[in-house]
Parts: C-alpha cells; sequence; structure tokens
C-alpha cells in the first residue's frame, strides 16, 4: 500500500499509542460500571475519577463542573439547547456566529422551530468582520435584557482562525455587572482548539465550554461539556440520573479513560508541538504560494492555529484537486460544494467573505503530531503538478482581485440563481 | 476490466443506498482526459464552439467541434472543463462518444442525454449527477452555434424557459434544478422553490415535470 501523508488533522487525529495502551485494560479486564457499588464497580469509579481529573486539568475547574458526552456535537446540543430550556422562562433570544460548528447551528435552528410561541427562541446571528474575527463590540450592541445565551467558537473549524473570546466575555461580564444579572450565560466550542491554546475556563471567562476526544489524539464517541457552578442547564438525554443527573447513561470508560491520557499528553506537548508545527505550516505553505501562482489564503492570517493553512487555487476545483492529491496519497479537505453532502460550498469561508469561485478551489491542510518534515516536503513536490494538469483541463482564466466581477448569480441551467443561493433570497 | 465495472460498489450508504465511489470508467477519464484542447483555446481552428455553466457554481465546460458539412458529422471533440471528477470524466466520456467510429451524426449528437453518458461511465453516485449534466447542454450549444454559422436555422432547437407557476415565476428549468438537487416529491421541490403554493392550479403540471426529470436523470 501506498504511504499516507496525512493533512486533515483537523477531521480527525488517529489515536496515540500511549492513549491506546491506557485504554486497554478498560475493555476486557476493568470492565466495571461506575454506578456499582462492589469492587469492579469502585475500580472503575476511582478510575473514572482519575480520568476526569486529567481532561479537566487544563480547564482549571471542579470535577462536577464537567460531564462527558458522546461527541463534541452532542456537548454543543446540550450547551444550547440544555441552557436555552432552563431559561426560557427568563428570555428567549440566542447569539452565535456564522462560522459556527454545524452542532452549534443546527441545535440553534431547531430551538428557533420547536414547541409552542412560550418555548420558541429567537437566533441572533452576528458575522464576523472583514478580518475574519468576531467584533466584541457588535456583541455587546445585541445583548439585551432577552438574551440568555451567546456561543461563539474559539477556533473555526475550517481556517483555523481564533477568536477573541476573552474580550467577548469582558462585554458580557461587563453588561451582567451593569445589570445586576446572570444572564446571558457565555459558550465556546473548544474542539479545534484544545491542542494549541489556552482552554482554562476562568482565564477565558466561559460558562460553558465544549471538548472533543478525537481532535486531540483520543478515541472517537467521546467528548464533553464545561458547566460553570450554578449554570441552569437541563439534560437531553434522560436515564438512570448518572453524571449529575445531567446526562443520563453508563460512562464510556475506555473512552474516558483515553480521553484523560490525551489531554495530559496535549497538555504537556502543547508548547513545542505548536512551535514544530508552525515551522513547518509556514514552509508548506510559503513554498505554495511561490511555486504556484494565483493562490490565496483563507482566514487570518495573524490570529489562527499554528497547524492550519486554508488556500484557494484558482481555475480548479477543489474535489477534483482532492482526489488527484489523494491518488499520490496526500490527504487534504477541501470546502468545495462537491466534496459536501449538501452540495452547497462551505458556509464558513462564505462568511468570510470569499467568492464563490475561490471557496470552489480552496484546500484545507491541517498538520498534527505524526506530521513530518518529509511529508511536508512530499506536498510541495507533488502539488504544483496537479494544479498544472488541472489548469490544462479547466478552461478558465480567473485574476486575483477581481471579485467585482465574480460571483455573478448566474444560472447552473439556464439562466437563474445558483441553488445554494435560492434559500437566501425569500 | 469489464468484470470489475459491474462490480457492486463496497461502500453504500445504509440510509439512502447510494453508493459513494467512482466506477474504474470514471476514474479512468478523470486522470487521463480524452481529447483535451491543449493549445489555446483562443484557436479558432474550429467549426463552432459552446460554453455552459458558471465559476460561481463550480462548473464550466467549453467544448470544440470541427465538423464535416458533407455527412453532416462530427469529426473532432475538443473540450475543458472545471470541476469536480465527476464533471471532468462526463466530459471525457462524451468526446469519446461523439467522435469514435465514423463520428457522431449531428442529430444523433443533439439528442444526447445526461444519462447516455453516466450510463457509458458505468454509474455515478445520485448526487454527482448534478455534476455531469453540462456535458451535453455544452454539445448542444455547439452545434446550435454550428447551425448558425452555416445558416441552418431550421434545424436550431430553442432550449428556452417556460414559467409553470405565475405567481412566483418558477421555471421547468427550475423544477429540473430542484430534481437535480435531490428533490423527488412535490414536498421536496416546494421546499426548494415555493412552487403552487400560491398558485395550486399548476400543481398537476409540477408533478408531471419531478416524474419527468426524474425518469431523465435518475431512471433507467
Amino acid at each position: 500500500m501506498q504511504k499516507i501523508h496525512y493533512f486533515d488533522y483537523a477531521s480527525t487525529t488517529p489515536v496515540d499509542k500511549r492513549v491506546l495502551k491506557a485504554m486497554m485494560p478498560f475493555f476486557m479486564d476493568e470492565f466495571g460500571n461506575p454506578s456499582n457499588l462492589y469492587s469492579i464497580g469502585h475500580h472503575a469509579q476511582k478510575a473514572l475519577a482519575l480520568a476526569t481529573g486529567k481532561v479537566i486539568k487544563p480547564l482549571g475547574c471542579k470535577p462536577d463542573e464537567f460531564i462527558f458526552t458522546g461527541s463534541a456535537t452532542e456537548a454543543d446540543n446540550l450547551a444550547l439547547i440544555g441552557v436555552a430550556k432552563a431559561n426560557r422562562h427568563l428570555g428567549n433570544k440566542i447569539i452565535v456566529s456564522n462560522v459556527e460548528h454545524k452542532g452549534i447551528l443546527a441545535a440553534a435552528e431547531a430551538l428557533t422551530k420547536e414547541g409552542t410561541d412560550a418555548e420558541k427562541f429567537e437566533l441572533q446571528v452576528v458575522e464576523i468582520g472583514k478580518n475574519g474575527l468576531v467584533s466584541p463590540q457588535k456583541i455587546a450592541e445585541m445583548i439585551d435584557d432577552k438574551t440568555v445565551l451567546v456561543s461563539i467558537t474559539y477556533v473555526d473549524s475550517e481556517t483555523g482562525t481564533i477568536q477573541p473570546i476573552k474580550e467577548i466575555a469582558k462585554v458580557i461580564a461587563n453588561y451582567r455587572e451593569i445589570n445586576n444579572t446572570k444572564l446571558p450565560y457565555f459558550h465556546t466550542d473548544a474542539s479545534q482548539a484544545a491542542n494549541f491554546l489556552d482552554i482554562n475556563v476562568d482565564n477565558l471567562g466561559v460558562d460553558l465550554l465544549t471538548l472533543s476526544s478525537q481532535k486531540i489524539y483520543g478515541p472517537k464517541g467521546v467528548g464533553g461539556l464545561y458547566i460553570r457552578k450554578g449554570t441552569p442547564i437541563k439534560p437531553i438525554i434522560y436515564g438512570g440520573g448518572q453524571q449529575n443527573n445531567i446526562r443520563s447513561g453508563t460512562e464510556n470508560m475506555p473512552g474516558i479513560v483515553g480521553f484523560g491520557a490525551a489531554m495530559e499528553i496535549a497538555e504537556k506537548e502543547k508548547v513545542k508541538e505548536s512551535a514544530r508545527l508552525k515551522k513547518m505550516r509556514d514552509k508548506l505553505e510559503s513554498k505554495i504560494i511561490k511555486t504556484i501562482d494565483k493562490v490565496l489564503v483563507n482566514g487570518n492570517i495573524d490570529s489562527r492555529l499554528p497547524n492550519y493553512s486554508n488556500i484557494s487555487i484558482l481555475d480548479i476545483e477543489g474535489e477534483a484537486m482532492l482526489l488527484y492529491l489523494d491518488n499520490k496519497g496526500i490527504i487534504i479537505n477541501t470546502g468545495s460544494a462537491c466534496n459536501s453532502q449538501s452540495l452547497e460550498p462551505s458556509y464558513v469561508l462564505v462568511a468570510f467573505g470569499r467568492p464563490y469561485e475561490y471557496i470552489h478551489g480552496s484546500l484545507r491542510f491541517t498538520l498534527g503530531r505524526f506530521t513530518s518534515s518529509q511529508d511536508v516536503n512530499y506536498v510541495i513536490k507533488n502539488l504544483p503538478p496537479i494544479v498544472k494538469k488541472l489548469r490544462k483541463v479547466s478552461p478558465l482564466d480567473l485574476k486575483i482581485g477581481d471579485e467585482k466581477n465574480m460571483s455573478m448569480p448566474k444560472a447552473f441551467v439556464g439562466g437563474q440563481t445558483p441553488h445554494f443561493l435560492r434559500k437566501q433570497i425569500k | 476490466m469489464k468484470k470489475s465495472k459491474k462490480k457492486k460498489p463496497d461502500i453504500v450508504n445504509k440510509y439512502t443506498g447510494e453508493s459513494w465511489v467512482y466506477t474504474p470508467a470514471v476514474k479512468s477519464h478523470f486522470f487521463k482526459p480524452r481529447n483535451l484542447l491543449l493549445e489555446n483555446p483562443k484557436t479558432t481552428k474550429y467549426d463552432a464552439e459552446g460554453i455552459v455553466g458558471s465559476p460561481a457554481c463550480g462548473d464550466v465546460m467549453r467544448v470544440w467541434l470541427k465538423i464535416d458539412a458533407k455527412t453532416d458529422r462530427v469529426k473532432e471533440f475538443k473540450w475543458r472543463t472545471f470541476g469536480c471528477a465527476s464533471a471532468i470524466a462526463a466530459t471525457s466520456m462524451l468526446s469519446v462518444m461523439v467522435s469514435e467510429k465514423k463520428g457522431m451524426k449531428l442529430d444523433d449528437a443533439m439528442k444526447i442525454k445526461p444519462q447516455d453518458i453516466t450510463a457509458r461511465l458505468g454509474g455515478l453516485p445520485n448526487r454527482k449527477i448534478h455534476c455531469s449534466v453540462l456535458g451535453d447542454k455544452a454539445l448542444r450549444a455547439a452545434i446550435q452555434n454550428w447551425f448558425k454559422k452555416t445558416e441552418q436555422y431550421d434545424r436550431i432547437i430553442t432550449e428556452s424557459k417556460r414559467i409553470i407557476d405565475l405567481n412566483t415565476k418558477t421555471t421547468d428549468v427550475d423544477i429540473e434544478e430542484a430534481v437535480l438537487d435531490g428533490a423527488r416529491t412535490l414536498q421536496d421541490v416546494q421546499k426548494k422553490t415555493k412552487v403552487g403554493i400560491g398558485y395550486p392550479e399548476c400543481i398537476p403540471e409540477v408533478e408531471e415535470l419531478i416524474r419527468f426529470y426524474t425518469e431523465k436523470y435518475f431512471g433507467n
């Protein structure tokens, strides 16, 4: 089999060997259910406490402030739906950004539709600015006495742009102080951020924070939500009352132990790994720009994760590049419509103000723990001929900076608005 | 090789039954496109030219034809495509279909349907059929261009849109698009187009068009 050069760590990471080793006993030998009083149940409970301690250490919170879930999507749903429903009698407004993960956006949209009028919510979307950042000032202007929750992602998953969470937390705290209220609560999704950034909840000033195990070299099927003590929240899963009645269901012991081990390693290697990846990412990006013409970097280059490089290569389409690269053993991702289930181009790149022509040709490289400089050199060598070949196939010759002449909502089959634009026009 | 074309896909979506793999024929045409126009596309040595699509939508196809006026056949079909694997493979396969043997009669070439191309490719995943429907349109555009040039006006077939719903100005092309987007029922189409909601008189016709386009693109 061909050697794989993996550049899609933002999609998912492989489990680290050290993590797998820590998990192994919990499948067969230590199979106990932590809810049981007898000895093996007690063992499981001890292991659960130990793993919880490891996961929450970088958060700087108490063990009872952290709930394990089945995924980061579930944690996002719990944060949004749980807090919204528990506070519906106090207000009906939720604020999210336009670069959130679908786990936030879809849950927020469901809240606007489900139930009676007395149960429904109003969703306010704060758009990122030209620099790709959410403006704390804008949030301050949007909040009123009906706002129960603000949810802004720490990092968007497409460009890796880091949002000013601390500054947003400050304006929210300021609002609460002036108006002598506990509302709105503030949630952030730190799934992509945990490998590289400070996730201490007090430093950040957040009330809720989502984590994912499968983005930090832990197993899939585990995520978690930090919930600051005193934050009213309703469960979205009901049952035997595990985890303080907030998330019922027998704890996923191997998963949680793996999550703990993964967090411990990620925390220990954070600084060194960030520097190593940044160096390689910068080399990759600068070489691509040097050897291929008409390439643009997407996202805020002054405020992004050290392992992200999202670029648009003009005149050619992302899925075609993805498959040619895959053929060479290079695994990347694209925001092109052809690569998505919905056949719509990446809404995050749309939010960043990129014309559709650029988005169709976008490639997302995300580096990680097992990326070597050989991998980077391999891409630098193999990408230019692929681009050259696909440009020969393409009839286009777009010009950078000619955005005004692009994105004419011309017809796909014959003169009308493209299908992905049509739903916005009511 | 022929056997593998008919082999069942190894991965099928358990909810939709849709396969998400490209056939060997698609891969072959994608990685080794046939009849590509390699020189500068501004060339005038071709008899006719057609272009469809828009870069904003992610697909543009441009074709150049050499036509034998005596035999009324396509002598040469050259192309360039901006788009995904399905789009590139479909145009490449179309070029083979039109120019193989003695070259296709213009009347037959005008009748090629996306389905004919996908059949020769051994099928495409359902949601990728959307990406392959431009090839035959580009070909027709080029042939029409030839008819115009050679003043064979009687042979030009106009593909004009027809308004179905007078309120929303929804056309048959809108419904075609909705079907290509995956809509199969009136409800699906209404979600995308709002057709017939304020003008229920047109619903029987809409339903007929849904059946027609579903058959055209997804039927056997």
